[in-house]
């Protein structure tokens, strides 16, 4: 029987992620995210799995990547500050091609900026923050139901396209604590890959658009990993067909299947003519706006991202078809409205509600906003 | 075929070294201690950073993990964590373990988890063109330090051994023989192990400093190297330009990381989720 209970939404997300097998965690304390290795600390070691708070962000996530190429299914939480430091091995994960899961709860930045006060300002450093050209799968719930389905998804993403994953959430919905009901083991889906390390070696050695095989060490045969361009052995090369091939494999990986990756929630959208784009706690301000200005006849629907990398570009090209309008309402100074703006046609009036102070937008705000396309 | 040519993936060779160089010695003694202690290639994962010395695993036929600068024993701390059984190798040079990675050093050997290291100590940053190192002696030209080093270098295995390593040995390339032995002896202790290696750089550090050949320079080495027994009779004022080669450093009685963490972490939580009606 699934279970009512009121949880923290960072207990929430390491909850899911030991419900989607998660057996090893290696972090570092910062706020907001604390609890989740906190949490982890108690309960991996119950289940004889492995903890182990590191020197730092760097350390971490290095830790993850040794245990995951060990066979384990690994995940580290962190916030900006921490984020930033993790960018190295992010990069290593990319190019490697290593499945994990990180837990970025954002705060307010730049630097170390607002410890304790919510913000949703490193979408960009979650797309483009590591160096080099790289994708990324980045999930941003919104309500705490979110949280569990998203932190199981971000796992099962990471496990079947052998990539680090970025599970993203704001200091609002990872310190509230929230009424939940946790569902059931059976009715969770999770998605174990397959290891297999070929007799030859070859561990890299696909088609383009195919999907990785995963492989790991101590497996039999005797493999090398290199964070350096490698070829099919994983054997360092600066061999220009070789580097444009891989760099296309790992692309490839991911923006070959977009339909598996891309999830959104709309709301109101049917016969919408403003739509507002958001995610996460600005998502959910949204939403009482929309009852307030649908009570006074506006036509106003909400497309919530829940995958955030990669953009869903498709989608929202199709919205904008039918729809000529078009509000960004998110926590920083413009970084998604850039997308947005990317992929709307000329004739879309878009506009944005930003802010980045700490303090979250109201429904009130929202509402005032929308009203402004009606002048 | 010699018994230690298995531990050696020929198919990446030729090595990026430098003739002369003397990582080739510490690589064939790595190989040779394997052979000795007859570790399955399997069992084993070398890890390096970046380096001449973080090419070195290329060339072992066993698992072999080639990361990001200075890192290495992160992701060897994620492996022997995740998998206690195995024999866990880092090889790192001495920018990579003592400036970039110098946190994650002194960390390890705090944790005492059971890795093997070996640093390969050549006083200078090769791979990148001889650039000054934390380990390049004072007064010495460098890339970057045209007018000579006015930076003290570490002492690496006494820093080591301030951090709470439980087996910290140093040797140096011109004496193979011990080298073998103190690298196995370093192998079959359970707690994190280090290998401090002096090992020449006649390109990139002896060139600008009246050394350009490995004769010259290994016997500069060789007039460095004392025991540890006539190193402790010196002078402290005569110590400066000494290492003491040999075992520094051997507390077997400690408890590895990983065995600490089964012994006493999971029995712990298990009985708190016993009292609590199981894991939540």
């Amino acid at each position: 029987m699934s279970k009512r209970k009121v949880l923290q939404g960072n207990i929430i997300a390491a909850k899911a992620a030991l419900a989607a097998g998660c057996n090893f965690f290696a972090g570092y304390p910062i706020t907001p995210s604390s609890e989740i290795a906190q949490f982890m600390s108690r309960e991996l070691p119950k289940l004889g799995y492995d903890f182990i708070q590191m020197e730092d962000e760097i350390a971490s996530l290095g830790a993850c990547i040794g245990a995951s190429l060990a066979g384990s299914k690994v995940m580290t939480a962190t916030s900006g500050p921490g984020f930033s430091l993790m960018q190295e091995h992010l990069g290593m994960g990319v190019m490697a091609e290593i499945p994990l899961v990180i837990v970025n709860v954002m705060r307010g930045g730049p630097s170390t900026g607002l410890p304790t006060k919510p913000s949703q300002a490193d979408m960009m450093q979650t797309r483009w923050g590591t160096h080099g050209d790289h994708p990324i799968i980045a999930l941003y719930p919104a309500f705490a139901d979110e949280i569990y389905t998203e932190t199981i998804r971000a796992f099962n993403l990471s496990e079947k396209f052998w990539t680090p994953v970025v599970l993203m959430m704001d200091e609002v919905q990872a310190k509230a604590h929230e009424d939940i009901e946790i569902p059931e083991a059976k009715d969770i889906s999770v998605y174990e890959s397959e290891v297999n390390v070929p007799v030859d070696l070859n561990i890299y050695d696909r088609e383009i658009g195919e999907k990785p095989p995963r492989v790991d060490f101590f497996k039999g045969y005797p493999i090398h990993v290199d964070s350096l361009e490698h070829d099919a052995h994983g054997w360092p090369t600066i061999e220009p067909n070789t580097v444009h091939k891989m760099q296309t494999l790992r692309m490839q990986k991911i923006y070959h299947y977009l339909d598996e990756i891309i999830e959104y929630k709309e709301y109101e959208m049917d016969d919408a003519e403003v739509m507002i784009f958001s995610f996460g706690v600005s998502a959910r301000a949204s939403i009482p706006a929309i009852q307030m200005l649908r009570e006074e006849g506006l036509k106003v629907g909400l497309f919530q991202a829940l995958t955030i990398w990669p953009f869903p570009k498709r989608e929202l090209q199709e919205r904008f078809k039918r729809i000529k309008k078009v509000l960004t309402v998110e926590m920083n100074m413009g970084q998604m409205k850039y997308e947005v703006e990317r992929v709307a046609p000329d004739d879309v009036d878009d506009r944005a509600l930003l802010r980045a102070n700490g303090i979250p937008l109201t429904p009130q705000e929202i509402y005032n906003a929308v009203k402004e396309f009606y002048k | 075929m010699r018994d230690y040519e298995k531990y050696i993936r020929y198919r990446t060779f030729p090595s990026p070294w430098c003739p002369g160089c003397g990582i080739g010695i510490i690589l064939k003694a790595i190989a040779m201690s394997f052979t000795a202690l007859k570790i399955a290639p399997d069992d084993i994962v070398v890890v390096s950073g970046i380096g001449c010395s973080g090419r070195m695993p290329t060339f072992f036929n066993t698992n072999t993990l080639h990361v990001t600068h200075g890192r290495a024993l992160t992701f060897a701390t994620g492996i022997k964590l995740a998998r206690p059984e195995k024999t866990v190798v880092v090889i790192s040079g001495d920018g990579d373990a003592m400036a970039i990675g110098g946190n994650h050093l002194i960390h390890s050997a705090r944790r005492n988890i059971g890795i093997k290291m070996i640093l390969v100590n050549n006083g200078i940053y090769g791979m990148t063109g001889g650039q000054c190192s934390p380990l390049t002696p004072q007064k010495f030209i460098t890339e970057t330090t045209p007018y000579g080093n006015i930076e003290p270098k570490f002492m690496a295995s006494e820093l080591l051994i301030a951090a709470r390593a439980s087996f910290v040995a140093r040797e140096t390339v011109n004496r193979p023989r011990p080298l073998r032995e103190v690298i196995k002896k370093s192998f079959e202790h359970k707690g994190f192990s280090v290998v401090e290696v002096i090992s020449n750089c006649h390109i990139n550090l002896g060139r600008k400093n009246k050394m350009k050949d490995p004769i010259t320079m290994c016997k500069w080495i060789a007039g460095r190297t004392v025991t540890r027994a006539q190193y402790d009779k010196l002078a402290p004022g005569d110590r400066n330009h000494k290492y003491p080669v040999g075992i520094l450093q051997e507390d077997n009685e400690r408890l590895e990381y990983t065995e600490l963490y089964n012994k006493y972490i999971i029995p712990s939580a298990q009985e708190a989720a016993r009292k609590n009606g199981g894991a939540k």
